[in-house]
């Protein structure tokens, strides 16, 4: 019988409370619903219109054309091609400086260290600076100033990746701190070191959430064009990159470049573009996801 | 160990993708027939209305000459000039002339001995186009445009632009902000590039306002005068009067400037050490003795057969390095 007390109370308290509680609980779901279709009608009225307006001007020629002044004519190889280098110097640069410096923090850093806490949370502001200061600094260190490399392929990729480190930093670190905490204490207990245990234990029980950091950051830098234009990349360029060395152009900036031409075939190839663009970056995520769930399966 | 393994992979993947960019990369550029000896690269940077204009002229001419690597870019006049004077790059797109007393400008290219040619390579002109029922506006002054769009201004209805106008509402149709036109516009009407008022139909293809104004009793906008000669049947011209009497935009009226302040030269400014490389020289004969084609092409106005000759003579006349010709 005491057992059931406390139930039979509740029981009669309930209706006087769900009632007050229901209406505000079914406002916050309309509340909800709203926001996600707001958000949802905005996405799919961007993408009715790319598609609309681009998919009659979609084709093999926008990676086998470079661009020209017949708008029937025109594609965006160098783009294309500009875009997929500067994303793997991205990549490169980014993803093993991003996860170490998480690495580190979470890991071996002092945690109730100021200095500890201070570095933390320039990483999080630096994670809020717009794209074009980041080109700013580019065009005064790297590609002129100290490093003078000049507008070149390297460049670019040097910029998103100091653009996207912070993403990457943040989005590892949460995934590093989710590990439970029973797995580095069974390693230490088997003897490993702090070093052995963050390599074989902790880090390959986060890639899946530092993957999803790592799309979301290389998302981001696909769609950059205004700090590769602060640095000085072209906009019309017909030829590929060859090396790290070379002038280049991408995506975005040739769309922005067609965007502002009166003819209107421009325009559709504006917008195709754009679903090239999309394409390519469900491809990458696709590969991402494709490596999780294969190492997920390992582990 | 599986992870080492997966890691390795990974390192593998990443460079294995380095490797297929550098082999398409390599991919011959060249359709054409190598018979150029010519090769080198040009770099270009400056105005995004010329940038056009340029990329038309390096396309054409790489037809014949595929082993001259020619990159265009358009980070604004002003930015251009910048780096033309700090010599990265090898000739600069310019809307406007280059200013003497800007120390960005030709006083930087003095300090670093870089040595550069004045050549105008087309005209341009934005006509202001209203519907063909539209009976009053023949003729606006540039105060009644200035007040039309300024970026306060209230004005709706065409009685507010002139009390002899009819009470018609006003329907505005311009340029989007990512244009040079709207930049060439807002600079000559409101005296400040990028200042307008923002609620007019802001479209980049100029057929919407061709249907827009052609649609709309009440209707003004501006574009490119190529347009409104493409148009003609379907829209009315307004004269623009700067204080000498009205004066309509035509072919004539842009190249010899009368048509103000909405005619503007478009010059290109190559450095004179490009103009004394072989590859160099021979693309900016080409652009200018091909200008006329390649302005109608791009929807400008093309040089007069003496603004033709001016800036041939420019490009071929012998020039001794470290001195500028326009100081």
């Amino acid at each position: 019988m005491s057992l059931l007390e406390p139930d039979l109370d509740s029981v009669v308290r309930l209706p006087r409370q769900s009632a007050r509680r229901r209406v505000s609980d079914r406002a916050f779901l309309i509340v909800l619903i709203i926001s996600f279709g707001l958000a949802l009608a905005g996405l799919v009225a961007l993408l009715w219109y790319v598609f609309d307006t681009g998919l009659p001007a979609f084709g093999p020629r926008l990676w086998r054309r470079f661009p020209s002044l017949n708008p029937a004519i025109s594609g965006a190889r160098s783009a294309v091609f500009g875009t997929l280098w500067v994303l793997a110097v991205t990549a490169v640069l980014a993803v093993p400086i991003g996860i170490g410096a998480a690495v580190y923090l979470e890991e071996f850093a002092p945690a109730d260290k100021w200095y500890t806490r201070w570095i933390a949370l320039n990483i999080q502001n630096l994670a809020g600076v717009p794209s074009i200061v980041y080109g700013i600094l580019g065009l005064a260190f790297i590609a002129r100033g100290p490093i003078d490399l000049g507008p070149v392929v390297l460049t670019g990729g040097i910029i998103l990746a100091l653009l996207v480190l912070p993403i990457v930093i943040i989005a590892s670190r949460e995934a590093i701190r989710a590990v439970p905490e029973s797995l580095r204490h069974g390693s230490f207990a088997l003897g490993a070191t702090r070093l052995q245990t963050a390599r074989r234990q902790v880090l390959p029980a986060a890639v899946p959430g530092i993957a999803t950091g790592v799309i979301l950051a290389l998302s981001r830098a696909i769609g950059e064009a205004a700090p590769l234009i602060m640095i000085g990349a072209f906009t019309y360029v017909p030829f590929n990159p060859t090396g790290l060395d070379s002038k280049f152009t991408v995506l975005p900036i040739q769309i922005f470049d067609w965007i502002g031409r009166p003819q209107e075939g421009f325009t559709q190839l504006a917008a195709a573009a754009c679903i090239l663009l999309l394409v390519i970056l469900l491809v990458m995520n696709a590969i991402a996801i494709w490596l999780r769930n294969r190492y997920e399966q390992r582990w | 160990m599986a992870r080492t393994t997966m890691l390795r992979r990974y390192a593998t993947g990443i460079f294995a993708l380095g490797l297929l960019l550098a082999a398409c990369g390599e991919d011959v550029t060249s359709t054409g027939g190598d018979s150029s000896k010519l090769s080198g690269s040009i770099s270009v940077d400056g105005s995004s209305t010329v940038g056009p204009l340029t990329a038309a002229a390096a396309e054409l001419f790489q037809v014949d000459n595929p082993n001259v690597k020619i990159t265009v870019g358009t980070s604004g006049t002003g930015g251009g000039f910048v780096k033309l004077c700090s010599g990265e790059i090898d000739m600069e797109d310019a809307s406007r002339p280059i200013e003497k007393d800007d120390e960005t400008e030709a006083p930087a290219c003095k300090a670093n001995g870089i040595a550069y040619e004045e050549i105008q390579i087309a005209n341009d002109g934005i006509s202001l186009v209203t519907n063909k029922d539209n009976e009053w506006a023949k003729c606006l002054t540039t105060a009644q445009l200035k007040k039309i769009w300024a970026p306060d201004s209230k004005v709706t209805n065409w009685k507010q632009v002139d009390s002899t106008f009819p009470d018609e509402k006003l329907t505005l149709f311009g340029a989007g902000t990512s244009s040079g036109t709207f930049d060439f516009f807002t600079k000559a009407v409101n005296g400040e590039e990028g200042s307008s008022r923002s609620d007019y139909n802001a479209t980049e293809d100029d057929n919407v306002t061709v249907q827009g104004v052609s649609g709309d009793k009440g209707a003004l906008g501006y574009f490119g005068l190529s347009y409104y000669e493409a148009n003609k049947d379907k829209l009315n011209v307004v004269a623009v009067d700067d204080g000498d009497g009205c004066v309509s935009p035509s072919t004539a009226t842009v190249q010899n400037g009368d048509y103000s302040p909405l005619a503007r030269p478009l010059f290109i400014y190559p450095s004179v050490a490009l103009l004394d490389r072989p590859e160099g020289l021979a693309f900016v004969e080409f652009y200018v003795k091909n200008s006329e084609n390649i302005a109608l092409e791009t929807l400008f106005v093309p040089l007069t057969e003496a603004q033709l000759q001016t800036s041939l003579a420019a490009v071929q006349k012998p020039v001794a390095s470290g001195t500028t010709t326009k100081s």
